[in-house]
């Protein structure tokens, strides 16, 4: 995984989205999930190329039961966007990179 | 930019990819348009990325997964000099030659003949209730979503091969999967429908259509209306696929090449010709009789056919 994803999990959740300099984009994702996999670089690229404006952090559904029961998730990917640690969009399902920006510059 | 390609595939589904297999072996350098990610069929490698094991196409004794057989087309199209690129066709202009696709990503290519290999989506049930529990329960990708139901009911809409495989990959999870059907007896194939019958987890109401669905911010319940009596009832669901049948992806087209009253491409005869010459369709975008993927394969083949020697004779 690039250095510019986060690795949330249920422990370090709430302590990171609050201390983050940037939105961060949180991606409930499972290693069984293929539209999961086809995204994952798209949003590596994201991460790259807007840095220091978004950060991207990975939450793996699998471990990680109570973040994703906290947020309602029950399809995946599905994208939230974090501000301050509060939750302002939600992307559900995978889509392509222009249609992905499109919707996070509409918030960033 | 713009880039020229004697072959341009849109769409990259077993049909545009056995067409990209031969038409690259041709030397034709085809590019494919592949599409882009998504959550429903619409997607590169197209229905079958959402499938689990395919136990019918030849060859493969023990079957073999969906989304493993597509990338296993992709490799081999590439291994013969095919490109791709991961884009829609948003505008196909055919008024003069050579053909002008316009892409999702900006860039547009022209190309002297066209493969359409577009396929089919899901069709969903269209009520307003269904957008917004959309990732809420309700699931257009239930290998996908499943996990999310373990130890819960779900529910499955539709009588065919694809609501029962669903329901049965269902059944791994939920703890009761009801099948809503409209009619009194399956669509699907007969070993698909002995299955399904002899799985206990699996409960089947016959004769009945969706009407809403209740809960907030996450699903709860379907009503139900029996079409034959007319008796209306609540399901109680934590999660909902549907799986009703399938629509053609012809946005792009419908303005120029011929199509039937369901929206499906016309060709002409037994061959993959469209109305327009230097066009060809194939696979699931110009068949709602089959719609298996080795008749979509099948028929990519002959679209890369017609469309080499088309090109060979000089038009």
């Amino acid at each position: 995984m690039s250095e510019n994803l986060l690795t949330l999990t249920d422990a370090n959740f709430d302590e990171t989205l609050v201390g983050a300099d940037t939105p961060v984009l949180v991606d409930f994702w499972a290693e069984w999930c293929g539209p999961c996999k086809t995204i994952a670089p798209i949003l590596e690229q994201i991460a790259e190329e807007r840095a220091g404006q978004i950060t991207i952090g990975k939450l793996n559904v699998d471990d990680n039961l109570a973040t994703q029961a906290r947020f309602d998730v029950m399809s995946i990917p599905t994208l939230i966007l974090f501000k301050g640690g509060e939750p302002l969009v939600r992307l559900v399902g995978a889509k392509g990179k222009g249609q992905l920006l499109e919707e996070l510059d509409r918030h960033l | 930019m713009t880039d020229h390609r004697q072959v341009v595939i849109i769409g990259s589904g077993p049909a545009g990819l056995t067409a990209a297999i031969y038409t690259a072996r041709a030397n034709l350098a085809p590019l494919v348009i592949e599409g882009e990610p998504s959550s429903d069929s619409d997607q590169p490698g197209g229905q079958l990325m959402l499938t689990t094991e395919v136990e019918n196409f030849p060859g493969f004794p023990d079957g073999i997964m969906g989304p493993e057989l597509m990338l296993n087309c992709k490799m081999q199209a590439q291994r013969f000099g095919a490109e791709f690129l991961t884009a829609k066709a948003t505008k196909v202009d055919v008024s003069s030659r050579p053909f002008t696709i316009e892409t999702s990503v900006g860039q547009s290519v022209t190309a002297d003949a066209v493969i359409v290999a577009t396929g089919a989506r899901s069709l969903m049930l269209g009520l307003e209730a269904e957008k917004r529990l959309l990732g809420y329960g309700v699931s257009t990708c239930a290998t996908c979503d499943g996990f999310f139901h373990r130890g819960f009911d779900v529910a499955v809409v539709g009588g065919g091969d694809s609501a029962l495989e669903e329901a049965m990959f269902l059944s791994k999870f939920a703890t009761t999967v009801n099948v809503i059907h409209r009619r009194s007896e399956l669509r699907a194939s007969k070993i698909m429908a002995d299955r399904a019958k002899a799985n206990p987890k699996l409960n089947f109401i016959w004769n009945s259509v969706v009407t809403d669905l209740v809960g907030d911010p996450t699903l709860e319940a379907a009503q139900l209306k029996n079409v034959e009596t007319g008796d209306e009832s609540t399901l109680p669901v934590h999660g909902l696929f549907v799986a009703i049948g399938h629509i053609p992806n012809t946005n792009v087209f419908t303005g120029f090449l011929d199509h039937d009253e369901a929206g499906y491409l016309k060709t002409i005869g037994h061959s993959t010709f469209t109305n327009v010459e230097g066009v060809f369709a194939c696979g699931d975008v110009q068949d709602h009789v089959y719609r298996q993927a080795i008749t979509a394969a099948g028929s990519g083949c002959m679209a890369a056919i017609d469309c080499e020697r088309w090109l060979e004779s000089g038009n």
